[in-house]
Order: structure tokens, then sequence, then C-alpha cells
């Protein structure tokens, strides 16, 4: 590959760290980008890599650390000083206006005018100049943005920083809504910025990507990094693996409870298919079983959940619980049944957050302690108080609000809701989402628990190594697909890795 | 920790408690002005029963519309609901059959059509999927174009004696309409804080994915929501009757507005989740209170409603810095 080499670092950053609300996103991260290269920063969901590029585009600022910018210390107050240093950010959530043509995104805030009147068919031009340096002369610039594909807005999105004298574009998982055509495209003009001397840091998990257009990677890991600055070419994946991952879960997962092969079976799940998330996915669970979806993000293993539980209307396939078939697309059906979901949004899906604590847990079972349509609210406080010590919740008041609880709590408040219900089947998506270690490791020995006394368990996550560590069985999924199930004991994550990439790849 | 005190500060100056407070404040300051500039004129027994009187049909309306809005909702078609009401129910063939029954069939049909309008309204809304705003701006137009057609726009006297016996009658000195907005005030109190009606009514609009996905029948509920709605303009058809002994298309006109801007003042949270009743009976009272001080003093209606719309404006922004304090964001 042809490439500038220059020494000097374009843009050089040094231990930075930040935290939300006690929360350590970021705890000293290092990374070194040269111009006109293209470096990789490979980590986990939860790794820090959002949290980065925001400080990096001035929508963060750093709690310690130095950002070095061409041979200078500066701080980036807001993305308008980022800009102005040539720093722009293609976000995964596209920010271009759908309302607006090609020339007024790539124009906009910074827009041709004289007087407030604007020049348009300056602008016009200036934009197919732009477009066509992106090799998409082909798109008029008078289109209206939202007619175009996701591939096509992100070259608006980039042309718009070519617009300002940009030196690095920050692009966060721009391969994760495109296909494989047109992330050949991506890497193409990917290839044309850098040899206009422009550097390119590239967020991505999928590591076949890296391969093909990463010159350097960095790797972070919890906030931290684990290396820097590692030549693509001379790195071998497992190592990348082990780097991203570092694996040093035994303890954290308590040891499974030995299984009986001959409980009766929970859930059957036969040919279940939902269009355009996933088709014929086929799994049973016995009581007492673990079984866990594995896959990347967008690989449909919510949607599997939510279709189960009947969220979801399923376009074809059936599910039944203890031998009775549910109607599709009801909640109700599978609620009476003995069926719970933990979903994978806590605030936006499962709780009432200005509501205190007791009610959100007697949110599916109020009106069982109601009589004759009156509510209970001793009844229901008692069932309350008694989860909220099984459960070890702290704070252990039931009338405070769900919004002051941590994460780790909010979630116990949605178990603690399944298990006043008396659920057969819980259905978990991402039940540790937001919690942090500590709490981890209690919610990991509770469901344990659960499914000792009997529970039947579906745990989504996109941690792999969390499903393999909590699941008596996995399923990888891949493209809304059922790749492969095995036992989690005969499987590890770049086993996992490994399935899902070739899943993608095809 | 400097959080944990401002929440705890925040709940009991927004808390239910602290923002009747609030209302009762505002409420006796009116009451203070009013005896101060009319002195014996306001400040009788019958000058405040008159204020009651005057509120309670709006106010009948503003309980319904307390679980609407709780729910998350908006019913605009109150009003005219309730004139299609007033029109259906004084109909010469409905008084006829009234007098041969029993004047209670008045009663009978004017609850119907307000239960029909909203039955129409929650399954336009929850099973159409209609944004209750249009479902029910298109019941406002409609259900007042109807009652249009039906009266020919003529005014409906009502001249069964039984029913106006019992609407323009006094119970222990107190008018019967008073009585009826004390008793579905009371109702809707138990309903909203004591059911399990009402604890579904909240929890949809503290977070409708929340309750779908805890297996509450949302959808139903909705419709329920605004069969609540259509009942209370039903009973305040029934009232208005009896006040003005009149049925016509025109009653009712821009009550939505008075009943939502009553309702919000009173403290429900126009984005849903957090409802009260008596705040609702609290700010009908203060709108009521308002114009009376003002009728009392001679003052044009135009000033007087510069001075409702301040106090909306007011209420709101109250309103939305208890949403900061009480941490209720997006």
């Amino acid at each position: 590959m042809i490439k500038v080499d220059h020494t000097v670092s374009l843009l050089n950053v040094r231990g930075i760290s930040k935290s939300f609300a006690g929360v350590q996103a970021l705890r000293g991260v290092d990374l070194d980008v040269r111009p006109g290269e293209v470096h990789c920063v490979l980590g986990q969901n939860g790794a820090g890599k959002s949290t980065l590029i925001k400080t990096l585009s001035g929508v963060h600022q750093p709690d310690a650390g130095e950002i070095v910018w061409m041979g200078e210390t500066v701080t980036i107050p807001n993305p308008e000083a980022a800009l102005d240093l040539g720093i722009a950010t293609m976000y995964q959530e596209l920010d271009v206006v759908d309302g607006l043509t090609v020339a007024e995104n790539i124009f906009l805030g910074h827009e041709h005018a004289t007087g407030g009147v604007l020049h348009v068919s300056r602008a016009n031009r200036l934009a197919r100049e732009l477009m066509a340096r992106l090799g998409h002369g082909d798109i008029p610039p008078g289109t209206e943005v939202g007619q175009l594909s996701a591939a096509n807005k992100q070259i608006v999105s980039m042309a718009r920083a070519l617009s300002r004298d940009i030196r690095l574009i920050i692009m966060d998982e721009p391969s994760a809504v495109l296909d494989s055509e047109e992330v050949k495209n991506l890497f193409r003009v990917v290839r044309e910025l850098t040899a206009q001397n422009i550097a390119v840091v590239y967020i991505s998990h999928r590591l076949e990507e890296i391969r093909q257009i990463g010159d350097r990677i960095s790797v972070i890991k919890d906030g931290r990094s684990t290396a820097s600055s590692l030549p693509v070419a001379d790195t071998p994946t497992k190592e990348l693996i082990r780097l991203m991952t570092g694996r040093d879960v035994a303890n954290v997962f308590p040891p499974p409870a030995p299984k009986d092969p001959d409980a009766p079976v929970v859930l059957d799940v036969l040919g279940l298919g939902l269009k355009g998330h996933f088709r014929d996915v086929s799994f049973s669970v016995r009581a007492g079983e673990i079984v866990g979806l594995a896959g990347l993000v967008g690989s449909g293993r919510s949607e599997i959940l939510e279709t189960i539980y009947g969220a979801r209307k399923a376009t074809s396939g059936r599910v039944s619980m203890a031998g009775v078939r549910l109607a599709p697309g009801s909640v109700r059906a599978a609620v009476n049944t003995g069926m719970g979901l933990s979903p994978e949004e806590r605030k936006s899906q499962g709780l009432l957050l200005d509501e205190p604590v007791y009610k959100n847990i007697t949110l599916s079972t109020f009106s069982r302690f109601a009589r004759g349509g009156f509510l209970s609210e001793k009844g229901e406080r008692a069932a309350a108080v008694s989860q909220i010590e099984a459960l070890q919740m702290r704070p252990d008041d039931p009338d405070r609000s769900a919004r002051t609880l941590s994460g780790g709590n909010q979630q116990k408040i949605l178990l603690a809701r399944w298990l006043v219900h008396g659920t057969r089947l819980l259905l978990l998506d991402e039940p540790t989402r937001g919690v942090d270690v500590g709490a981890r490791a209690e919610i990991y020995g509770l469901i344990r628990r659960l499914a000792a006394a009997g529970t039947a368990i579906v745990v989504v996550s996109s941690e792999i190594e969390e499903v393999l560590g909590l699941s008596d069985r996995v399923l990888v999924i891949g493209d809304g697909e059922v790749l492969a199930t095995e036992a989690a004991a005969d499987i590890d994550e770049h086993g996992v890795l490994d399935l899902v990439m070739k899943g993608s790849a095809a | 920790m400097s959080q944990t005190t401002t929440s705890t500060m925040g709940r009991i100056l927004g808390g239910s408690v602290g923002r009747n407070l609030g209302l009762v404040i505002a409420l006796g300051l009116l009451v203070a002005v009013g005896a101060f500039t009319a002195g014996e004129r306001f400040a009788s027994i019958d000058n405040f029963l008159t204020i009651i009187r005057f509120a309670s049909i709006i106010g009948v309306i503003c309980i319904g519309m307390t679980f609407v809005i709780t729910a998350g909702g908006i019913d605009l078609s109150v009003g005219s609901v309730m004139g299609l009401a007033t029109v259906v129910a004084s109909l010469a063939s409905v008084q006829l059959a009234a007098t041969q029954s029993s004047w209670l069939l008045m009663v009978l049909v004017a609850l119907g059509v307000g239960v029909a309008a909203g039955f129409i309204n929650g399954v336009v809304i929850a099973y159409g999927n209609v944004v209750a705003f249009m479902a029910t701006l298109a019941m406002l137009v409609g259900a007042r174009g109807l009652a249009e057609l039906i009266s020919g726009r003529r005014t409906q006297i009502v001249n069964n004696t039984g029913f106006l016996d019992f609407t323009r009658a006094d119970i222990v000195g107190i008018p019967v309409l008073i009585w009826i907005f004390v008793l579905v005030a009371i109702g809707g109190w138990f309903l909203l804080n004591r059911t399990t009606f009402g604890r579904r009514t909240v929890a949809i609009g503290g977070n409708r994915e929340a309750s779908r996905l805890a297996g509450l029948k949302v959808k139903r509920h909705v419709v329920y929501l605004y069969v609540l709605s259509g009942l209370t303009s039903g009973i305040a058809a029934v009232m208005m009757l009896g006040r003005t002994t009149a049925g016509t298309s025109t009653h009712g006109t821009l009550y939505e507005l008075d009943a939502i801007a009553a309702v919000v003042v009173g403290g429900t949270l126009l984005i849903g989740g957090r409802g009260t009743i008596v705040g609702t009976v609290l700010g009908v009272l203060i709108f009521s209170t308002l114009t009376n001080v003002f009728t009392q003093n001679n003052l044009d209606t135009s000033v007087q409603n510069v001075a409702k719309g301040i106090i909306i404006v007011v209420a709101v922004l109250l309103q939305q810095r208890f949403a900061k304090s009480g941490g209720r964001s997006s």
C-alpha cells in the first residue's frame, strides 16, 4: 500500500480519563494518529469507544489527560472547536437532515450567503465538486437527502466534513448500516481521503474489515488502552481478540448447578420467524436450564426474545409454553402462561421511573392483590418488601422512586417483578447493561439461583463472555439465523466470534 | 450528598402536598382580592355557592379529562360531545318518551351519547393508532356538526317537569348540580388513587411500553379512558340541561380548552404519568372564582381572558420547574 509515512503525529492523546456521575467511562486512553493513515480503534460494546470519540469531537471534556493536535496541546470545548481544528466526526446515527438537499446538508451551519441570502447555485456547484472528490459526482446536489440510501448519506456526511478544512475524520462503525458492496465503496472513499493526506480514525469491531482498511490498531477495554498503534499487518487475530476481551471471568460466574436432563420442557420454539429480522429459529428450554443467545448487535437476538414474548408478532413458526401454543403477538398470553421479559432498554421499556419501587415491582401483579378492583397497597408493599430483602436491593426503601436507584438495583426491580408474578420462563435481554462489576456478580448469582429453583431462562447479551459464562447451552445468532447450537462448555469466545464473522462474511 | 437533599426538597415542593398547597394559596389570594374589591357581594354564602355551581359542569368534565391526560392522552371533544348529548336528550321524541315513562330516560340518553362518542374516540385512538389530538379534534368538529343537523340549530326547551325538578332542586340547601360535582370528584379520586383502573391509568401515562411489556391490556384501557371522558361529558350534559332548561348545539363551546387548562393548572402532567383529582378540583375553582371576581367588579371578559392566559402560562412554567426538580426527563 502506498502511504505517506509521516513520523510526526497529527493527533496524540495521552491518558484521557472521563467519568459520568461516578461511572468511570475512560480511565487512561492513549491514541496516536499520523497524517494520512487509517487508525482503527477496536473494543467491545461498552469499552469506551463512544466516549473517546465524543471527547475528541468536543462533546465531552476529559477529566484528565492531554490532547496534542499538530504538536500543540489543545482543549476542545465544543463540536464547533473540533471542526475549527480540523477534526470531523461521522456518527453512527448520521447527523444529516433528511428534509434538506445534499448541498444544503453539506453547508449546514456554514452556508454561503450574503446578508442572509443564500448563494444556491454556488453551493450546488461546490457540493457537486465535493461529491465528485468522493467518487459520487453522480448524486445531484439538489437531491433531498431523505431519498438517499444509508451509504450515500454517509458520503454526504463525509462531504460535509471535507467542505471544511479537515485533517482527521472519525468514523464510528460506518459499516454497521452497509451491505458488503457498499462497504467496498466506503473503503474506496476512505483510501481517496488518505491519499489526500487526511487521517481516518476507524471504529469497528469487525476484525476482517480492519484487516482490509487499517494501517495501525489501538485496542481499548473497560475504558483503558490495552494496546496502542499495533501494525495491522503483524498482529494476529487471536492476539486482538485477547486484547479486546481480556477474559478473566472465572470467578465472576458461579458454578452451574447440576442439571436434570429429564426436566420438563417449558418453552418450545419451532421455526419462528419475523420478516426482516430473523427466520427459522427453533429451540427448547427445560425447567432449570439457562439458554444463551450470542451474537452481535443487529443479529436479531433481541427481536427473537421479543417475538417469543409476543411483543412483536411472528410472521411464521410457533411458540409453546409447557405444550400450550401461544397466540402470536400477544404479550398477555405469554404473561398468563408464566413468561416474563426483562427488556433491553430498562428505562424506556421496563420502568415507571417516577413511581415508587414497590409499584414498579407489582406492575404485573397489582390486580392480583386488589379486591373487587380496589388496590391493596399493603399487600403490594409486603410482597415488594420481601423481594427487596431476598434480592438484597439497596436502598431497601420501597417508596423511593425507581429513577434514584443504580442500574443494578433497577435490574433487580425487573427480576423482582417476575418473581412476584411467579414465572416459569424468564427472558433476560442484556441483564447487566449499565450495571457495575460488583453488582453484575450478584445478578449472575441471582440468575443461577432462579434456574436452580426450576425457572427456565433465556439470556441475550452483547457480551459474549456473559452469555458463555451464564448459560448451559448457547445458540450463536448471525444475520437473523441460528448458526450453531453448542453446550456452553464446548465453545469459547473465539469460537463464537469465528462463527459470527464467517456468517456475516457469507 | 447534595443530590439527595435537592431531590428531597424537590419531592416536598413538587409533591402533591406542595402543589396543592400552592393552589390553595392561589385560591385564597383570589378570594381575598374578591372580598377586598367587591365586599359583601363577593363574600357571601350565596355567592360562594354560585361560584361552585358555576364550576360544577366544567368540573365534572375535568374529572374525566384528568384521567385521559394522566394516561398521556387528550380529549378535545368533551365540549361538543356535551352539546350533542344535550341536543339528543332534549329531542321532542325523547322528552315524549320520558314523559310516558320516567325522566331518567333523558339522563340515560345523555349518558349514552357521551359513552358512545367516547367509545368511538377510544377505538380510533387505541386500535386505529390515530393520535389522540387528531382523533378527538375530528370528534369535536363532527359531534358539533351532528348536533346542528339534529337540532336544525334550534334551541330545544326542556319541559319534562320530573327532570327539571330533580336537576334544579336543593338538597340540604345545596344545589343538586354541586352534589353531582362532589360525587363525581370523590368517585374520580377513588378511581384514580385506590383502584386497579387508576393504577393502570398512571402506569400507561408513565411508560406505555413498560406497561405493555408488563402484560397490561394497554389498548383496551385506552378505550375505557375515552369512554370515561365521554361519560363525564354526558353527566355534564344532564347538568347543563337542568341549569339552562334547554338543549342546543352551542352548549359547551370551547369547554375543551377550559377543561385542559384547569386540569393542567391543577398539576396533572400534560405528558402523562401523574394526575391529581384534588388539583383538578382546585384548578376549576380557581378559574370560576376568577370569573366571579371579575364579574362582581363589572370588568370586561376580555380582561378576564388575559388574566386566565397569564395563570395558565405561570402554572405551566411552575410545572416545568417541577418536572426538572422531580427529575422527570425525556
